[in-house]
């Protein structure tokens, strides 16, 4: 096991020294400049740029670049953002926080829906509640999420006028009133997120349970006696849980790079609102950090999940 | 028209027959600023009229929080790192100019103690040199008193290559000195007849020096105060998270007495502007919305019933298309468009005035833009007949079609005409963007129709817009026959606009395609005049050389102006809020207030 850990942890170095490299030579290659605003503006003498691509060393050759930015990256200097002068890690750190506030209760919220649902659908497959869960998961997840978000505040916030759909992370009230701006301003992109994670969690739970339900120790436990309840929560679920956990596992990243459409339709300053505006500023330093966090992330939860896997089903062994 | 024709204007707005807001727009029109137009004026001892608005509220704060949104978050609140309009914004609610630029184009004094003129002794006659007096009593947030020293200090910061301020521009040919605690001199290198520029409007913001000394030029960066500004504005600074949100509060020791009203502003960004228009005008989730790109249509579908309106000022953004003056398809010395060669047909004068013809403005309008796009006839036909308000533009396919046959472009089988072998075949690019695209749509059927064949090109703006040397696809190459943008004229004054025709300022590959002329046009008379105008001293006889440059561009047909775009906002039913199109967005902040 422990080889096994070390071996799969060797490896991580240079598949993601690969990653930074793609991601630093593909930014560096494509068209714009941070600076282009200042260019078009004629009352900036061209100067004033040359002078800042120069300052910010762009004007240097992309190896040398990626050579100072890997070296700076591995002392934990992430560099700044050429568009704020803000250190990286401090504006990553500021969204951090609605980030992990929004996505995280949309994915759990998500589970909350999808389990009970998946379960009740497998143990009674093709009946009446089975079919509606089926249909109500094909939409969820067929329709994009800009989609419902849009059809929300059209319902929402401007026919009915009671949701607000601009989502401001630092309100300026205390106590229970704090709370309830929170909760009203969190509702729609909450709900348009964990709606759509549902749709195929359900599923997933739904297949598993199917799965399980039809081995033998299951109606073992039926045969002792034991009550339907205790069958299904005890026998079935927990086994069934398996395939959905390491699922989950290697959903947690995206906690991390934020949901990049929702948080423009409702304005939510996350991790996801940065990168975007950060790609439409060309500001280099702050995509790298964000997409090579988010590969980091998801290349350590991938061993995550596979050691995940030997614990919860002791049958798979590692060497 | 000229000087004479200017004066006898002067004189009727002198002798009250005509408004001085109907003098200004005017003056816009034959392509001056407001700004200018209002240097005339004062010139000819037309008295200065103060801002119209009148402030109600009695006393300062009880009003609340003011919520705007700005759908691009500003990124940096230092006025003098600002990269867009979105950090000038920001930076604008805490740091204050000497003078600010009011709609109809005068000086309205922050912290300046009277706006400099010849009568008071501030303007020098030889016009080289301004001496500003500034406001007493005045104290940065942190308590210190404001002083000639920040002036002087802002100037030093600004003008330090190291600093890399992007006001340099601005500040780095003068030189300021104290001449007492609250006087300063502005000494310019020449005469300079437009001398308001520094410490004032956007790039006059002027900064503690106690707290940014320790970080003037190379280090500049790294100051705390870049991000938690200390100036003398009406609001404090409470928080700011790049991109997404500034946020400050009433500042109880503002200088100006029952100021400000709202007890707390919150600037968010985000999102795009359709949403922002929403926000404001429909939901009234917010109070103000600032850079509505939004159709008319919809914004006139949002106010129907709403909570908010569109609020429209003129500025001086002018949609148009640029003729190329050389060969876009022909290759010399690693460059196209070079200026070696000449255009085949465009370079016919006969050719750009059928173009002229072919773009039907009143549709734009009509179709495209709405209010938001104004057709504006006195920019774009014979400017002596400016003053008439019937003056119509033409859009004539028969008329363009008579101008090229006499010139000798004949129609061939395919229906494309042509003269010694060269077809009127032309590629027309802009950017991606709906509004641009429909236009493109219209000219081109128009151009069918007399026989001119274009194929339509559109850039990613972000190409497009860029300064990328690399790429040939972006607009200052110019690698097509026309293309049209949006040339943005806020500067105070035309002087800067009108770089863009001179020889000097061609670009090409010598100059990494930085120079600001990219039509390549070249005219000996407008090269002359634009040299006179920087240092004529008479606003009149400045003006008139103006118009006279203005004329040979539009008469030339060097480019065939569209549609003028005005500045629109979002504004909440209940909020006072007076827009200028010379200035920031936030130029009278101060002024604000919630009524009903």
């Amino acid at each position: 096991m422990s080889k096994y850990l070390l071996r799969r942890l060797l490896i991580i170095i240079p598949v993601l020294a690969g990653i930074s490299l793609v991601l630093f030579t593909i930014l560096a290659m494509a068209p714009g400049d941070p600076f282009e605003e200042l260019a078009t503006n004629p009352n900036v003498p061209p100067e004033v740029r040359m002078n800042l691509r120069a300052q910010f060393g762009l004007d240097d050759p992309i190896a040398i670049r990626y050579v100072r930015w890997f070296t700076s990256m591995m002392k934990g200097d992430w560099g700044f953002s050429f568009v704020s002068r803000v250190n990286v890690d401090r504006l990553i750190l500021q969204r951090l926080p609605t980030t992990i506030l929004v996505i995280g209760s949309a994915q759990i919220l998500g589970l909350l829906i999808a389990i009970p649902i998946g379960v009740i659908s497998a143990t009674r497959p093709y009946s009446l509640f089975d079919q509606i869960a089926t249909t109500g998961a094909f939409l969820g997840f067929s329709l994009p999420t800009f989609f419902t978000g849009l059809l929300f505040i059209l319902f929402f916030s401007i026919y009915l006028d009671w949701l607000p759909f601009i989502y401001r992370a630092d309100i300026s009230a205390s106590g229970w009133r704090w709370w309830w701006e929170h909760i009203r301003q969190a509702i729609m992109p909450v709900a348009v997120l964990a709606l759509f994670q549902a749709a195929s969690m359900t599923r997933f739970m739904r297949s598993a349970v199917l799965d399980v339900i039809q081995l033998d120790y299951v109606r073992t436990a039926r045969a002792k006696g034991l009550t339907e309840r205790v069958t299904i929560v005890r026998h079935v679920v927990r086994n069934a849980l398996i395939p959905v956990v390491t699922l989950v596992a290697l959903q947690v990243p995206t906690i991390f790079a934020g949901a990049l459409i929702t948080e423009q339709i409702f304005r939510v300053p996350g991790i996801g609102s940065l990168l975007i505006s950060s790609i439409l500023a060309n500001d280099t330093p702050v995509i790298m950090a964000i997409t090579f966090v988010f590969s980091a992330l998801v290349v350590f939860f991938n061993l995550i999940a596979d050691i995940l896997y030997g614990w919860l089903d002791p049958r798979i062994s590692y060497r | 028209m000229d000087e004479r024709e200017l004066r006898s204007l002067i004189g009727e707005v002198k002798a009250g027959r005509l408004s001085r807001r109907a003098f200004v727009q005017m003056m816009v029109g034959v392509g001056l600023t407001g700004p200018l137009a209002a240097q005339m004026l004062a010139s000819a001892g037309v008295a200065h009229a103060q801002s119209k608005q009148p402030y109600k509220p009695t006393k300062r704060g009880g009003g609340g929080a003011l919520k705007v949104l700005w759908w691009q978050g500003a990124t940096l609140l230092n006025p003098h790192f600002a990269t867009g309009t979105k950090d000038q914004d920001g930076s604008r609610i805490f740091y204050e100019p000497l003078a600010s630029w009011d709609p109809d184009g005068n000086l309205a004094p922050n912290l300046a103690a009277e706006i400099p003129t010849v009568q008071n002794g501030g303007l020098a006659r030889d016009g080289k040199s301004v001496t500003w007096k500034l406001k007493r009593g005045v104290n940065w947030h942190d308590g210190k008193p404001f002083s000639a020293d920040d002036c002087v200090f802002t100037w030093e910061y600004c003008s330090d290559p190291a600093t890399a301020s992007v006001s340099i521009g601005t500040y780095k040919d003068v030189k300021v000195e104290k001449v007492d605690s609250h006087t300063i001199k502005i000494t310019f290198p020449k005469p300079t007849p437009f001398w308001a520029d520094p410490f004032v409007g956007v790039r006059g913001m002027i900064i503690p020096k106690h707290l940014f000394e320790a970080y003037k030029g190379g280090n500049s960066r790294e100051a705390p105060t870049n991000l938690k500004p200390v100036g003398t504005g009406p609001y404090k600074f409470a928080d700011f998270k790049p991109g997404d949100m500034v946020r400050g509060e009433l500042n109880p020791n503002y200088h100006m007495p029952n100021r400000p009203f709202f007890d707390s502003i919150e600037m968010k960004g985000g999102g795009d502007a359709v949403s922002a228009a929403r926000a404001v005008i429909q939901t009234g989730e917010f109070d103000y919305a600032w850079n509505m790109q939004v159709e008319d249509e919809i914004l006139k579908r949002m106010e129907q019933g709403g909570k908010g309106k569109a609020d429209i000022v003129a500025g001086g953004n002018i949609e148009h298309i640029q003729c190329n003056f050389t060969d876009p398809w022909k290759e010399v010395d690693g460059e196209r468009s070079s200026i070696k060669t000449t255009h085949p047909s465009l370079s016919d004068p006969a050719v750009r005035q059928a173009l002229n013809l072919l773009v039907d403005r009143a549709s734009v309008q009509e179709q495209i833009y709405g209010r938001t796009g104004i057709a504006t006839p006195n920019f774009l036909n014979q400017p002596s007949r400016f003053a008439s308000k019937s003056t119509k533009w033409e859009f004539n396919v028969d008329k363009a079609g008579q101008i090229l046959e006499a010139a000798g472009w004949k129609k061939g089988s395919d229906g494309i005409r042509a003269k010694d072998g060269k077809k009127l075949k032309f590629v027309y690019q802009t950017s991606i963007n709906a509004p641009r695209q429909k236009t493109q749509a219209i000219v081109k059927q128009a151009a069918a129709k007399a026989g001119i064949e274009m194929e339509i090109k559109s850039v990613t703006a972000s190409v497009y817009f860029s300064s990328d040397v690399a790429n040939p696809d972006t607009y200052p190459h110019f690698y097509t026959d026309i293309q049209m943008y949006t040339t943005t004229m806020t500067q105070p004054d035309p002087e800067q606009f009108m770089r863009q025709f001179l020889t000097e300022e061609v670009a090409s590959k010598d100059n990494k395609w930085q120079g600001r002329n990219i039509t390549r046009w070249r005219n000996d008379e407008f090269d002359k005049l634009h040299k006179a105008s920087e240092s004529e001293l008479d606003p009149v006889k400045r003006a008139a050389m103006f118009i006279r440059m203005n004329e040979l561009v539009i008469q030339n047909v060097v480019v065939i102006p569209v549609v003028f775009r005005p500045r629109v906002a979002a504004v909440a039913n209940t909020l006072r809020a007076e827009q200028s199109g010379w200035d920031s967005d936030f130029w009278a902040l101060q002024n604000w207030y919630r009524e009903g």
